[in-house]
């Protein structure tokens, strides 16, 4: 009798291949299927052939912009890092600051919880409009958007964990002789710190998704500002390699928080849950 | 001395009554061990020694003070789980709680500072026999260690009283006997006040100077909360010869319950 499936496992290289095979299965897909259309019709812009893609890539990778004097791919990814970051930053210390003080002091989660409860419902998107006409339609309101997008998901999730400290320990701490401050400093924070890289991690998709709305609707530079402006033109050969290029920035910064959470929190790797 | 005084202790939670009619005198320097039924309120009283919460009527003094309304580094603890910080090595959670009562701005140390108050803990470690588990993270301890270390960590501050929940409920018995001789010893040396809640009777008899025995004396077939319990047996156990130093002791005068023994060597 063979094992059940849920007891058959992929060995190492099993689970390369099968990893890598979706991949393939796209990839093969795609230059099928571009094949057919433009034997159809050479000039055919849905889905252009990979030598016409390397080509726009070239153009706007390694080359100055005719009109801006600037290299597009480079420009538009600053751009649009900067305010990532930016956002991904204020949320997180908002998340962190709001987080245990919602999460740890009565009076604070009193106050604060039924606020940004609320808060949390409003869909961010219906008001980018106010965001605009109230902080301008440069920098600020998109850095706001992600902000607004974000942060009360990270300062609920952190307060989450933050009340599923077990109570036995930070009862011993003040057995202790600890302080609320010194609570925050040496039980909370380095509890709570993985979890908080966790919820950043799955806060890169609607981080990206905020800001790519934002650029598409008002900006001068940006990844997302660049893919809706080319839209007009079915430039799908600009329009592909940006996107890969986005999920490939995203694969690089949720890896990088990875590394981060195991380089921070040894005792991860030692057996604490 | 840490002499503590229950007067008339109740204890409900809405209209289920946890306690009724608690009273007790407890020497300074005794081990009481807490026995009775699961759900009984052992946990309850320990928690309200502890200042986790407050009586609805009656209340507990030690040497006749009122205690404090919160944890205090007076009053030690040892729970059943949960015992040690997962985020910190051995060394680094017993030394935890001289980092406190020394660094009170973010609660720790660092060089000079640091390697002279792991030295101050050495001693504590080894007593427990963690010294081999030092950089070790309690993840990686067995249970009966990682109630050693609960209880290294918790004698750092030197409380007057050591509160203990089921700490052995889940040892072996070969460990539970180990953790039994350690127990008796720290209490002997440190001269605490223990009260600890033991599902093992016959552990209780072993290490305690007096058993307390908790139970519902009264029942109400139709309204099961109306009642709670409360303390059916409160029994010196005379014959055991820490019993009578400890009563000597509560009669000395003050200043001389020291050095009688010697200490853990703070
Ligand atoms: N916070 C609480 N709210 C309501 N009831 C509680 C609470 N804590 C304990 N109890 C009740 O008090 C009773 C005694 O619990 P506990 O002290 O844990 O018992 P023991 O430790 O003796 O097994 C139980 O019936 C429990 O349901
Ligand atoms: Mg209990």
């Amino acid at each position: 009798m063979g094992r059940r499936i849920i007891n058959r496992r992929p060995g190492k290289g099993s689970a390369l291949f099968w990893g890598a095979l979706p991949f393939l299965a796209v990839l093969v897909l795609y230059v099928v299927f571009s094949a057919l259309r433009l034997a159809e019709n050479p000039g055919d812009k849905l889905l252009p052939a990979f030598s016409t893609i390397a080509d726009t890539v070239h153009r706007l990778a390694f080359t100055a912009d005719a009109r801006s004097g600037n290299v597009l791919l480079w420009t538009d990814t600053a751009a649009s890092l900067t305010r990532l970051g930016l956002g991904l930053l204020l949320s997180t210390a908002l998340g962190l600051i709001l987080g245990i003080g919602t999460g740890l002091i009565p009076y604070v989660r009193a106050g604060l919880s039924p606020f940004i409860a609320v808060l949390s419902l409003i869909p961010p998107m219906a008001i980018l409009p106010i965001l605009f006409i109230v902080f301008g339609l440069d920098e600020l309101s998109k850095v706001v958007l992600i902000v607004i997008g974000i942060a009360p998901f990270l300062v609920r999730d952190l307060a989450l964990r933050v009340e599923a400290i077990p109570a036995e320990l930070v009862i011993k701490a003040q057995t202790l002789g600890a302080g609320t401050w010194q609570i925050i400093t040496r039980l909370v924070l380095p509890t709570v710190w993985p979890k908080l890289l966790d919820a950043v991690r799955l806060s890169l998709g609607p981080a990206w998704l905020f800001l790519i709305s934002a650029e598409a609707i008002a900006a001068q530079d940006g990844l997302g500002y660049r893919i809706f402006l080319v839209r007009r033109y079915l430039a799908m050969d600009v329009i592909l390699p940006y996107v890969t290029w986005i999920t490939l920035l995203a694969f690089c910064m949720d890896w990088a928080l990875r590394a981060m959470n195991r380089r921070l929190c040894p005792w991860l790797a030692r057996g604490a849950s | 001395m840490s002499r503590v005084s229950i007067d008339n202790l109740w204890m409900e939670y809405g209209d289920q009554v946890v306690l009724e009619r608690i009273c007790l005198d407890i020497p300074s320097g005794e081990f009481c061990a807490m026995v009775g039924p699961s759900g009984c309120g052992k946990t309850t009283l320990l928690r309200l020694l502890l200042s986790m919460e407050q009586p609805t009527r009656g209340g507990i003094r030690i040497d006749g003070q009122p205690l404090a309304a919160e944890p205090r580094p007076d009053r030690g603890v040892v729970f059943q789980r949960y015992s040690a910080y997962p985020h910190l090595t051995v060394q680094e959670n017993v030394v935890l709680g001289l980092e406190f009562a020394r660094a009170p701005l973010l609660g720790k140390l660092w060089g000079a500072k640091k390697r002279q108050a792991l030295d101050e803990v050495r001693h504590v470690i080894d007593a427990v026999g963690l010294d081999q588990a030092r950089d070790k993270y309690p993840a990686e301890l067995s249970g009966g260690m990682q109630q050693r270390l609960s209880i290294a960590q918790a004698l750092v501050r030197k409380p007057r009283i050591l509160l203990m929940d089921e700490p052995f409920g889940a040892l072996d018995p070969g460990t539970k006997a180990q953790m039994h001789d350690l127990v008796r010893a720290l209490w002997r040396a440190e001269r605490m006040t223990v009260f600890m809640v033991t599902h093992d009777i016959k552990e209780g008899f072993d290490l305690s100077t007096r058993v307390l025995a908790f139970d519902k004396v009264r029942h109400d077939p139709d309204a099961p909360q109306a009642y709670g319990a409360t303390i059916t047996l409160n029994l010196p156990l005379d014959d055991k010869p820490e019993r009578a130093e400890i009563l000597n002791q509560a009669q000395a005068p003050p200043g001389s319950e020291r050095g009688a023994a010697e200490g853990l060597g703070h």
